[in-house]
């Protein structure tokens, strides 16, 4: 970064961090111009966002992992290019973090503390995994509940980001009958700014993204009503997914493997749930843009909704019930006929008391005395 | 409750109520009307084997000379409310699907484009069934109630249903989830109302041809 | 014993079948069934729509054979069927309907309305509930054996003229015959040529038949006021005749209801089936036509045309045999406009004739066939229903039209080639 119109960078800075590792400012340039078109921003926002980056504090950021597979670490972890991905573990400070911390035990328990110190109300929590509320002792850190430790950790945040479905909706721990009253984040704090990223796990971009959103302008990205940034999750699966032609022509696979599938038809009768799944998978893809899992021939699970486990089979096309069964029509039939025979009995008795009843009719008796 | 919540409700157990009320009320409604018998006919049929209703099952579809040009409205709403009706149940293909986990049977679909236009074609002819109720002195002083919810628990489904297909209005989990609840509102309301005729005119028609051709009428 | 309500709302509970219960449970509400009904589409008034007339026997459907009805009668919130009811109901249920059955051809749900009315009237009857006249007609039918009151005497008397007229013997009581012959009222007072006709052409084609002297007349009140009862009582009188002089077969003459009556409601209201035939008279002339025992000679140039009594072709099923026999003799033969099954009803059947208080509507509903007849040309109108003739004699000269009416048989008649001139 020895370019003589460029200001030296401040000690402490993002833009320090950068320049000790050697990152050219074309390099960062890029990486910014990337992620203001990925933020659906103004071209012109990059120099922008370049500058606030380069000036800012790195920023503290501390990741409580609880009932969790560990997923969204080694999704977000999965970078191809080497300055994407990385730059962002050198534009924060990640004081505290299972999987990628070098400290243990106690020593990591105390990194916690202090940077919770140092950085009140400033530090931003990320978490992910789900709280269990049926018995504390189902997951614990340092023999602290996963609770306590969230209650704690959030009073000092200036925002929480919930990372992974897990996090942010309860995700698999909660699938039905959810045995450890697993939770979302959003359950458990409610005087918070809560910014969730869903998905089984997330697209490595998309937090990368919301992280770069939240350095630059220090606010929350715009949210839908599920808590989640519109500018990742505003369009379904459906919607962008480059097989939607096929949909409208009717055309679709039958199963894995046959011509239709091997042509690429859509997957709606295999239970893809891209209409009703908010997410960029269709469009960021996974991999550095490779593919993602209709392009590869399954459909979409819904990973990114709530309660998508629960949310009907999942080889069942949208359409289709979800539990109804032939079985149940016929014990339905079984009950209608009982019904039936129960009012033929009552039909066929009201009838013949009336033949009973009959008074045979005389010219006489066509005439009213009263009248 | 999220949308794919109150969804995954709908296919669930909304689905199923709906259904078995469905499945139990039509069938309770065949005893009640099967249950009260008809005397066998002593007089001399003039067609052997006496009676036979299935032709007028089929015809009475037609209009009798004269009463096209009397009621065109009637008459020819009528039969574009219900061809679209019937096109988007049977021949979309999400809805095939539905079949099939019903009851395992499918069957080729109709293009999605062709069914879309059926069914606005079928909302505009339920809208001039609805004016034409409402204006005919002889359909207003028939109607009650019941004729205006039957009207509504029909339009809502093609209504819906459009709706969803072309994210109109509501966002589309949520629009889906309503065209389903739309669906069952249906179901539950069909064998208790005059929406049963769609499985009593049979049994109209075929008493009524069984009745004439004995006479050696066809009706 | 007089009649009751509960008498009727029994009777009502009584009638109603599973076609019934199936024709309730499909009515939508079209309103079709007005456009197919005279006294709707020549008045304009909707409370003529054929379903519509239905109303109070619904409701007892309703309430006594569908679960839901039932919990609604039971929670105190279903409108039971009442004498004032009743009493607005009697002139749309026999003023306003002669159980043409044009409604029931075109009801898209397939109701047979007429079939309806038919029971309902039932219930009207039991309750008290019929027209004043059409009870008179009744008493006089079952007390006398004739609606208008006609006596064997009577008919004695035209026998006599007509065997005068035509020199052949009218056969009463003869045991074995193969037609036993039965006549209307209204043929006998209004209409002898009918018998006079039948006499000659008998004659010529060599058929044996007979009157009966207890059993003449082939009206049936009960069917129109809607009382099995009487008309158990008034159809047993012509089975127990036919059985007694075991002929082959009945002829039901130039009426629309008799034919009904003693055809198609008869076997049932006696509980079993005949041990003869019944035949409508165009039936038997249209067999001995195909036979070639009906032999006539030159051809009527007037035009004509002919309208099809309801009971005989609608309801009855005879159909083409009119116009068969009509293509024997008519030079100039003009079907009018809905000619067939579709012929639109004289507007005085079904007992409404009889109904002196719904003359001015009967009337107003023969505007339908003034049409008809404008359409056609023709200046002579032929039918086979005595009824259908004196009330369209009546309401051609209501509106001044200069349009014959004349029987099939006796058209026939006047072609005839017989033997000895």
């Amino acid at each position: 970064m020895n370019q003589s119109d460029q200001p030296d960078n401040l000690p402490g800075t993002v833009g320090e961090g950068l320049e000790q590792r050697g990152v050219s400012r074309r390099e960062f340039l890029q990486f910014c111009t990337t992620m203001t078109a990925m933020l659906a921003l103004p071209p012109s926002m990059a120099s922008v966002m370049a500058d606030a980056i380069a000036k800012a504090r790195r920023q503290s950021v501390i990741w409580l992992s609880f009932q969790e597979c560990t997923g969204c670490t080694e999704s977000i972890t999965r970078s191809h290019s080497p300055t994407l991905e990385n730059l962002i573990f050198d534009l924060i400070s990640l004081d505290y973090h299972h999987t990628l911390q070098a400290a243990s035990g106690e020593a990591a328990e105390h990194a916690r503390a202090l940077a919770m110190k140092d950085n009140e109300g400033k530090y931003l929590l990320i978490v992910d995994g789900s709280i269990p509320m049926g018995n504390p002792g189902y997951s614990t850190i340092a023999g602290i509940s996963n609770y306590d430790m969230l209650v704690e950790t959030a009073r000092g945040a200036a925002a929480i980001v919930a990372v992974g479905t897990c996090a942010t909706y309860g995700g698999i721990p909660k699938a039905d009958p959810n045995p450890t009253g697993a939770v979302s984040v959003g359950d458990i704090v409610k005087d918070k700014p809560i910014i969730n990223v869903p998905g089984c796990p997330p697209i490595p971009v998309v937090m990368t993204g919301v992280l770069a959103h939240f350095l630059t302008f220090g606010s929350i990205p715009e949210l839908d009503e599920l808590g989640r940034p519109k500018s990742f999750y505003g369009e379904t699966i459906h919607d962008r997914c480059y097989r939607r032609p096929f949909y409208d022509q009717g055309k679709f696979a039958e199963t894995f493997d046959d011509e239709a599938a091997r042509q690429g038809w859509c997957l709606f009768k295999l239970g893809c749930k891209g209409p009703v799944t908010y997410n960029a998978c269709a469009t960021a893809k996974w991999n550095d843009g490779t593919s993602f899992p209709i392009q590869s021939g399954h459909g979409c699970i819904g990973c990114s909704e709530p309660n998508f486990w629960d949310a009907g089979p999942l080889y069942k096309a949208l359409s289709m019930p979800v539990s109804a069964s032939s079985f149940m029509l016929a014990g339905a039939a079984a009950a209608g006929a009982a019904a039936g025979v129960a009012i033929t009995w009552h039909n066929r008795s009201i009838k013949a008391a009336a033949k009973t009843a009959h008074e045979q009719v005389t010219v006489q008796d066509l005439m009213r005395e009263d009248k | 409750m999220s949308h794919l919540d109150l969804l995954t409700f709908a296919r669930g157990s909304a689905l199923n109520w709906a259904l078995m009320l469905f499945v139990a009320g039509v069938i309770l409604r065949l005893f009640e009307i099967y249950s009260l018998g008809r005397k066998a006919d002593l007089a001399v049929s003039r067609t052997e084997p006496p009676g036979s209703g299935m032709r007028t099952v089929f015809t009475r579809t037609l209009p009798p000379r004269g009463m096209l040009k009397r009621e065109p409205v009637t008459y020819i709403s009528g039969y574009v409310f219900h061809t679209g009706l019937f096109l988007a149940i049977f021949f979309l293909a999400p809805h095939i699907e539905l079949f099939r986990g019903l009851t395992g049977l499918h069957w080729p679909a109709l293009p999605t484009a062709l069914i879309d236009a059926a069914v606005v074609a079928a909302m505009v002819a339920l809208l001039a069934q609805l004016a034409n109720r409402m204006a005919s002195p002889v359909k207003r002083m028939l109607s009650g109630v019941g004729d205006y919810v039957a009207w509504a628990a029909t339009l809502l489904p093609l209504l819906t249903g459009y709706m969803a297909y072309h994210h109109l209005f509501f966002e589309y989990t949520l629009m889906l989830t309503l065209h389903i609840f739309s669906v069952e509102l249906l179901l539950v309301l069909l064998p208790f109302t005059k929406l049963f005729h769609a499985f009593s005119l049979f049994i109209s028609r075929w008493y009524n041809g069984d009745w004439f051709r004995r006479k050696g009428v066809a009706s | 014993m007089s009649a009751t309500l509960a008498k009727g709302v029994n009777a009502f509970k009584e009638v109603i079948d599973a076609p019934i219960a199936s024709y309730f449970s499909s009515c939508v509400h079209c309103g079709l069934c007005a456009d197919a009904c005279l006294f709707y589409t020549e008045t304009g008034e909707a409370k003529y729509t054929p379903i519509h007339k239905l109303e109070p026997l619904r409701r007892v459907w309703k309430q006594e054979y569908t679960l839901l009805g039932k919990l609604g009668k039971m929670l105190g919130l279903s409108k039971l069927v009442t004498d004032a009811e009743l009493t607005e109901w009697e002139p749309l249920v026999y003023d306003s309907c002669t159980l043409c059955g044009r409604c029931s051809m075109v009801c898209p749900v397939g109701n047979d309305i007429t079939y309806m009315i038919r029971k309902m009237r039932e219930g009207m009857s039991a309750s008290g509930h019929a027209p004043e006249d059409m009870i008179a007609a009744t008493t006089r039918a079952v007390n006398i054996g004739s609606p208008m009151g006609v006596k064997w005497p009577a008919l004695q008397a035209q026998i006599k003229h007509v065997q005068a007229e035509t020199g052949i013997e009218v056969p009463v009581e003869k045991e074995g015959a193969d037609y036993l012959v039965l006549m209307s009222s209204m043929e006998i007072i209004n209409f002898p040529e009918y018998l006079s006709g039948l006499s000659r052409i008998f004659k010529q084609a060599g058929v044996s038949w007979t009157l009966a002297q207890d059993a003449f007349e082939a009206t049936n009140s009960g069917i129109q006021i809607g009382a099995s009862d009487l008309a158990r009582e008034i159809v047993s009188r012509i089975v127990v005749a036919a059985e007694r002089l075991k002929v082959k077969c009945v002829i039901s003459p130039e009426c629309g209801h008799a034919f009904t009556a003693l055809r198609w409601e008869g076997p049932n209201l006696m509980g079993k089936p005949y041990s003869f035939d019944v035949k409508h008279i165009l039936e038997v002339l249209d067999e001995l036509h195909a036979a070639g025992k009906l032999k006539t000679s030159g051809m009527d140039n007037r035009p004509l045309t002919y309208h099809d009594p309801c009971q005989i072709g609608r309801r009855g099923g005879v159909v083409e045999q009119p116009r068969r026999l009509l293509g024997e003799v008519a030079a100039d033969f003009r079907e009018m406009p809905d000619a067939g099954v579709m012929n639109w009803c004289c507007g005085g059947g079904g007992g409404v004739s009889a109904n002196t208080r719904a003359e001015s509507l009967r009337l107003q509903a023969f505007k339908v066939k003034k049409r008809q007849l404008e359409a056609t040309g023709a200046g002579t109108l032929v039918t086979a229903c005595a009824n259908c003739r004196i009330v369209m004699e009546e309401g051609l000269e209501h509106y001044h039209m200069n349009v014959a009416v004349i029987g099939l048989t006796e058209l026939l008649a006047e072609y005839l080639v017989e033997e000895d001139a």
